[in-house]
């Protein structure tokens, strides 16, 4: 079974992020949204966090979540592939289940 | 698909009910069907039909409204919850209806996905 | 309640494994709270279910809590149904429902807590297991 697990908080501010990344299993799916975008960027004392599982999860980011922070030209961590909402939609779809990390 | 949307957090205060809501509305434009949207915790919030935000900003109350209008989205404010926080049938906002939280378990057995948007 | 308009789905002979994820330590916000209401009601739809501690959720288990000077509901012994729920599951034959209550070894470890703390009784899984365990789930509620 594939789950995609979505990420809402920045993680400067809780350890969603960090206990997703240990519960998620391989091949798992992880979305990154609202404020949980900010693991997406590259070259930040947290982006090693994504970077370490590019390996076994697949990361997505949510781009109206970027572009609402400011973000849009900002590098990402390589790998992070941006969608729209309507590639949230097909993420839900294409995925098992859809587990929060809130 | 028939996908179910559970929403924790009241409107404005966290970004939970806008993200469930353009989730929704891109759920329906791909051609699933939203079977019901679950508001919980805080949740229940969003079907206070005394909320007046600025006028240059989002009604988040309306939205739903409207997206329950237009395509016949069930939403459902957990009785237990909205009691709690106030949220009775003479403030209820158009489109909601109170109900129990068997609902919500009722919805994870009938859609094919259900997603939540919390905190 | 405006049930007038009560939309009923067909979920005849439907078993899915939900999954109750408890990562909120109690009080501090009422998701321990709602989260156990929710996990009571489902136990008369008869599906399958893992509740989950994990992170400082394992902290909603602990024994001894005492809330009569912040006033609020000491909801702890309610744990104890859920058990009894669980345990009457397990028992009886005519019912198809499988119930976990899982504790996250690593959680519990930071936390200095072990099972003898803790007021109902759990299955300890490290983290691995229960990655595996959370990827088989159907739906997955929390807060």
């Amino acid at each position: 079974m594939s789950m995609l697990h979505t990420v809402n908080k920045s993680p400067f501010e809780r350890n969603s992020l960090e206990s997703c990344l240990r519960l998620a299993t391989a091949g798992s799916a992880v979305l990154l949204i609202e404020d949980g975008v900010y693991a997406a960027l590259a070259g930040t004392a947290k982006s090693d966090m994504v970077e370490s599982r590019k390996g076994d999860l697949t990361f997505y980011v949510l781009d109206a979540d970027l572009e609402a922070r400011g973000l849009n030209d900002k590098p990402l961590i390589e790998g992070v592939e941006t969608v729209n909402y309507g590639g949230f939609v097909d993420l839900v779809a294409n995925n098992d289940a859809s587990q929060a990390w809130l | 698909m028939k996908i179910g949307i559970l929403v924790n957090e009241g409107p404005f205060t966290h970004q939970a009910s806008d993200s469930a809501y353009h989730f929704a509305k891109a759920a329906i434009e791909k051609g699933h069907k939203v079977i019901r949207v679950f508001f919980y915790y805080d949740g229940v919030n969003n079907a206070n039909k005394l909320s007046e935000p600025q006028s240059d900003d989002r009604n988040i109350v309306k939205l739903w409204g409207e997206l329950a209008a237009e395509h016949s989205v069930d939403l459902v404010v957990c009785v237990a919850a909205a009691l709690r926080r106030g949220i009775k049938d003479d403030i209820l906002a158009d489109g909601f209806r109170i109900s129990g939280l068997g609902q919500l378990v009722e919805l994870g057995m009938a859609a094919d996905r259900t997603v939540m948007f919390g905190d | 309640m405006s049930e007038e308009n009560n939309i009923e789905f067909d979920t005849a002979g439907v078993k899915k494994k939900f999954l109750f994820l408890n990562r909120k330590a109690p009080y501090g916000t009422i998701y321990a709270l709602e989260v156990l209401e929710m996990i009571l009601i489902s136990a008369a739809f008869e599906q399958h279910a893992v509740i989950a501690f994990i992170d400082d959720g394992v902290y909603q288990v602990q024994k001894g809590q005492d809330t009569s000077v912040t006033a609020m509901k000491n909801f702890s012994k309610t744990y104890g149904v859920v058990e009894m729920e669980k345990e009457d599951a397990d028992e009886d034959d005519d019912i198809d429902m499988v119930w976990r209550i899982v504790v996250e070894k690593e959680s519990m470890d930071a936390r200095g807590l072990t099972p003898d703390d803790l007021v109902v009784d759990v299955e300890v899984l490290a983290s691995n297991e229960l990655a595996d365990l959370m990827a088989q789930q159907d739906v997955v509620f929390g807060g």
